[in-house]
């Protein structure tokens, strides 16, 4: 009896369920979603716009039901409240549902797209012709996959980013940074590749940059830019000075978060529709070997793969470019050697023993591969086509990585896997964030009370409060700067800064507080 | 090799057993009842609420104390021999050392109210008290909370997630004004009245009324009000825990009696944490401190002495931070709930009552004292180097922009908190 009365009462219980109006809005949203599931299933909508408009528009109108009624009207704060009570964000049966789900839909759209209606011959069908109108309207064509799911994505970056907005809405930071999202996503991500389509210019999508985007210099890419006269041109010298020039300028002064969290479209989806979900990142100290050495073999293999796919497209025309296929391979050879003995010899210091050999190894095996492929006489290739590089590169990382594993699995390892394992941008992005850059989170004296709130809602898997309880700097390479560490914070102890380099990173022996003349004492000792 | 056992895996023991597996190779064997592993206590209340597992409040993985060779021990001391040096386990063991560190910390205060050992009327200081909160609030539609503590206020937060009415006791005429002056008290108490809570100022609990199962049914206040509730929270301070080293050798009072150097009266015998009180006065502060901050110093302190560095307990400005529901609260150097001599405080609110600064300044030599800050997170080490350096009021008003530690692209308040001060200068 007392049994039956503890299920129904509403007092007493741990807070995992969610109010009549979240059902509502819920069962709205889930409608919406239903018109699409149906358009998969091979309905046919007579009025195609009308029932996109009307899906979008359901799923649009639930989601912000849901969140105005769960913040606003509510104190502006730190709104976990059960979180890990949720079967949805605490890893229970309804995470697995969704991340099954989620993962079947990554697995149609890269593999079996003609089950959403894709067909080599005659019209769309399915969930892709639903959005024929809106394609039609926006390019002037008829929708592809992508075409379904770059709209799908981009309604999610805003639905779930009006979401996060009212949840952090006392939070300047993150309400800036994620209008930021939205606004690349949609203008950046979405409409302005369409839009070129439409004018019958190449594709490119100015704000994914290589090697998130590793296709650019593949050579039908190359072939579109430069058959496209001087914009052609334009997007592929763009797209290499993002690469040399914009990124590591703005990396210097910010950190990797202006790309990861403030442009970055993978970025953006694991801020907004990922939030719920950040906290299951594993931090591990296993977690952070493993994602060293993952993240980096991806970078390597990018690498290997691009510069593959150039030096073959090279060869094939070696008599229209000033570069042959000669310079660009001991170029690159060069390139990488400098980068690294300049690394090793000015920062060696900061670098973790098993990442400077993992480094140097990996420099050892690019050469080694470029060498034997020279000397061998194998003239168009590494060891197969490259082209067979490229393509399993994208099947691999493209899809299965980037999309299945890390979207897919959003509700089972968290938001950021794909980002923190997988993104060679990011290992880019994040090795310069370690060596050269102003930012960092600041810890503030001896505030920190060990709670642990920072280093359980931090995405990347970074153990926050391993650092500020020692009172030290959190400098480390996947941060991403999303400042959710230092929202969540109870005792204001972490903020994200740009300052000066020195002293960036500091190794406090003593806690501010305790006026010990520790310091003096260790530097005697040491002297 | 010597041996030094650690009674007490809180943050004080474990921080002194830290850093003296840092500076030496002693075999350290570190002893609690309450769990197998070092735990944040000041987080408890983030896993009643679902913002943390358990796991999450352990700050170090479990591999980590047999990497450094501290050994840890699960079981309830009884006595301890300090003639012999030996303890005595509650289950029969013994444990012979060479240097013992007590770092037993807090338990609940208790005044002998009638009916405070009822079922349903607990304190929230152990794991076992947040287990036992979590059986005592299953079907609990009202609690009501003796005391207005940071405890006391961390308790009514974690209830109001569950949805229980809450009503709160407190014998000041705003909460924790035993602490803060009355405006920030005042402000505070009335974010807590906007959380749902029932603040009940000047009030005092009489005593606690059973029902017919011994559970608690209510309560009676000194003015003779009842109030029916399922849950009792006694939230009225802790206390040093250190009932069962009553009948020994060793010096005892409120806490374990220590000089600065962290000695009891006991050779090779040391206290730390909550558990330790001061024989001699440090600055202002009280004998016993039972915060997160000092308890750490407390073991840096005295593993370097541990380890050949004889140092004394000197802790530096005083500091401390709090959170009451949603606003942050942060504190640097002296600012008394009622102005001591020559003490002036200039108090600055916003509008939207969520932020407020007090601070507090020499009347006659206008030397900066102390600050009192919340929803505005201040830094810690601009702050400390202030009081240190003993900077003017004016000084401090006008580079307070320094000081500001909030994040990035948040509305700032300085120029606003420096037009106030000026005003009120030319009131006063
Ligand atoms: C809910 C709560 C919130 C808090 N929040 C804050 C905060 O925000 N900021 C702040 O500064 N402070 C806070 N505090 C205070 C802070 O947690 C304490 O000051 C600190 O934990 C004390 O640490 P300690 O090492 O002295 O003792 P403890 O952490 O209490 O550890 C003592 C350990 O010794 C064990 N022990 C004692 N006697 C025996 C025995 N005979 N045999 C075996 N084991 C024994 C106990 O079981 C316990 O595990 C909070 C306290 C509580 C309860
Ligand atoms: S450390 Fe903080 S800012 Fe960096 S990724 Fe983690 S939560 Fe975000
Ligand atoms: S959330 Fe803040 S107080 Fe808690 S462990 Fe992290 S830095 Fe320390």
């Amino acid at each position: 009896m007392s049994n039956i009365e503890h299920n129904m009462s509403i007092t007493g219980d741990a807070p995992k369920s969610i109010s009549t109006t979240q059902k509502i809005a819920s069962a709205v949203g889930l409608s919406g979603l239903l018109i699409l599931v149906l358009a998969i299933a091979n309905f046919n909508f007579p009025n195609k716009s009308l029932f996109l408009s009307l899906s979008l528009g359901m799923i649009s109108l639930g989601t912000v039901i849901f969140s105005v009624d769960a913040y606003w009207g509510k104190h502006a704060g730190i709104k976990n409240d059960g979180v890990w009570f949720k079967s949805l964000s605490g890893k229970g049966f309804w995470a697995w549902i969704l991340g099954i789900g989620l993962t079947l839909f990554y697995v149609v759209l890269y593999w079996f797209p003609q089950y959403l209606g894709l067909n080599s011959e005659g019209a769309n069908t399915g969930i892709i012709a639903l959005f024929d109108p809106l394609s039609k309207f926006i390019n002037g064509g008829p929708a592809s996959q992508w075409f379904v799911y770059g709209s799908l994505y981009t309604v999610a970056i805003w639905i779930f980013g009006f979401k996060f907005i009212l949840k952090y809405r006392h939070n300047r930071y993150e309400i800036i940074r994620t209008c930021s999202v939205m606004f690349f996503q949609l203008g950046f991500a979405f409409l302005i590749p369409e839009i070129l389509a439409r004018l019958n210019k190449p594709y490119f999508a100015p704000a994914t940059i290589w090697p998130l985007n590793y296709d650019l210099f593949a050579g039908y890419r190359l072939d579109s830019f430069l058959s496209a006269g001087n914009l052609g041109v334009a997007m592929l010298i763009f797209g290499i000075v993002s690469i040399f020039v914009i990124t590591p300028i703005l990396t210097y002064k910010y950190g990797k978060r202006w790309y990861c969290s403030w442009v970055c479209g993978c970025g953006g989806l694991a801020e907004t529709a990922g939030d719920p979900f950040r906290q299951l990142s594993d931090k591990s100290q296993k977690a952070w070997k493993i994602e060293r050495w993952v993240i980096h073999s991806v970078l390597v293999f990018v690498t290997v793969m691009t510069i593959a796919v150039v030096y073959s497209y090279l060869g094939e025309n070696s008599d229209r470019f000033w570069l042959t296929k000669d310079v660009f391979l001991w170029g690159s050879a060069g390139f990488l050697t400098l980068l690294f003995a300049l690394i090793i010899i000015f920062k060696r210091d900061q670098i973790q023993k098993d990442a400077k050999y993992g480094a140097i190894g990996y420099l050892v095996v690019i050469l080694a591969i470029i060498g034997i492929n020279y000397f061998s006489g194998n003239w168009n290739i590494f060891f197969f086509p490259a082209y067979k590089l490229r393509e399993w590169y994208g099947f691999l990382i493209g899809a299965a990585f980037s999309g299945v594993i890390g979207v897919g699995f959003y509700p089972i390892f968290g938001s950021r896997v794909w980002c923190r394992f997988g993104c060679p941008m990011a290992a880019i992005l994040g090795m310069q964030q370690k060596l050269f850059s102003k930012f960092r989170i600041t810890t503030n004296g001896g505030q920190c009370i060990s709670c642990g709130n920072c280093s359980a809602y931090c995405e990347m898997g970074i153990d926050v409060r391993a650092y500020a309880q020692k009172g030290q700097n959190i400098v480390r390479s996947s941060c991403v700067g999303c400042g959710i560490c230092s929202a969540v914070c109870p005792r204001g102890v972490l903020k994200l800064e740009n300052g000066k380099t020195e002293g960036r990173i500091n190794e406090n022996e003593v806690l501010l507080g305790n006026d010990v003349d520790l310091l003096d004492l260790l530097n005697q000792k040491s002297n | 090799m010597e041996h030094i056992v650690i009674l007490g895996n809180g943050i004080s023991g474990i921080t002194a057993a830290r850093h003296i597996r840092k500076r030496s190779d002693k075999k350290i064997t570190v002893i609690s009842a309450e769990s197998d592993y070092f735990f944040s206590r000041t987080a408890l209340m983030y896993v009643y609420m679902g913002h943390m597992k358990w796991d999450h409040l352990k700050p170090y993985e479990d591999w980590f104390w047999e990497k450094n060779r501290i050994d840890l021990k699960n079981g309830w001391v009884q006595q301890i021999d300090f003639s012999e040096k030996t303890l005595h386990f509650k289950n029969g063991d013994k444990l012979n050392y060479d240097k013992l560190i007590l770092a037993t910390g807090s338990i609940p205060n208790k005044f002998g109210w009638e009916g405070e050992d009822l079922n349903g009327v607990q304190g929230l200081v152990s794991k076992q008290d947040l287990e036992l909160l979590e059986k005592n609030t299953k079907n609990c539609k009202k609690a009501v909370i003796i005391g207005g503590g940071l405890i006391g206020v961390e308790l009514a937060e974690m209830l109001r997630t569950r949805n229980i009415e809450v009503t709160m006791l407190v014998r000041e005429k705003a909460f924790w004004h035993s602490v803060l002056p009355f405006e920030d008290a005042n402000m505070i108490s009335e974010h807590i009245k906007s959380n749902g809570v029932d603040l009940r100022t000047v009030t005092e609990l009489d005593k606690i009324i059973p029902d017919e199962h011994g559970k608690v049914s209510s309560i009676i206040t000194k003015t003779g009000e009842q109030i029916d509730c399922q849950l009792v929270g006694l939230c009225a301070g802790v206390r040093p825990n250190i009932d069962f080293l009553k009948d020994s050798d060793l010096a005892i009072n409120k806490g374990i009696l220590v000089n600065s150097y962290l000695e009891t009266n006991i050779p090779d015998v040391y206290a730390i944490g909550d558990c330790a009180e001061q024989q001699e006065a440090i600055d202002q502060r009280k004998p016993v401190e039972a915060v997160w901050y000092t308890g750490r110093m407390m073991g840096e302190t005295l593993a370097l002495t541990l380890t050949g560095e004889k140092s004394q307990y000197n802790p530096g400005n005083w500091f401390n931070s709090a959170k009451f529901f949603d606003i942050e609260y942060q504190t640097y150097g002296w600012v008394w709930p009622r102005p001591k001599e020559n003490e002036q405080h200039f108090h600055w609110q916003h509008e939207d009552n969520t932020k407020a600064i007090t601070i507090s300044f020499d009347k006659k030599t206008k030397l900066f004292l102390g600050i009192n800050s919340f929803g505005i997170r201040m830094r810690h080490e601009v702050l400390d180097r202030w009081l240190t350096e003993e900077r003017e009021i004016n000084y401090v008003l006008a580079n307070l922009k320094q000081a500001n530690f909030d994040p990035e692209f948040y509305a700032r308040h300085e120029a606003k908190i420096f037009e106030g001060f000026k005003k009120n200068l030319q009131n006063a």
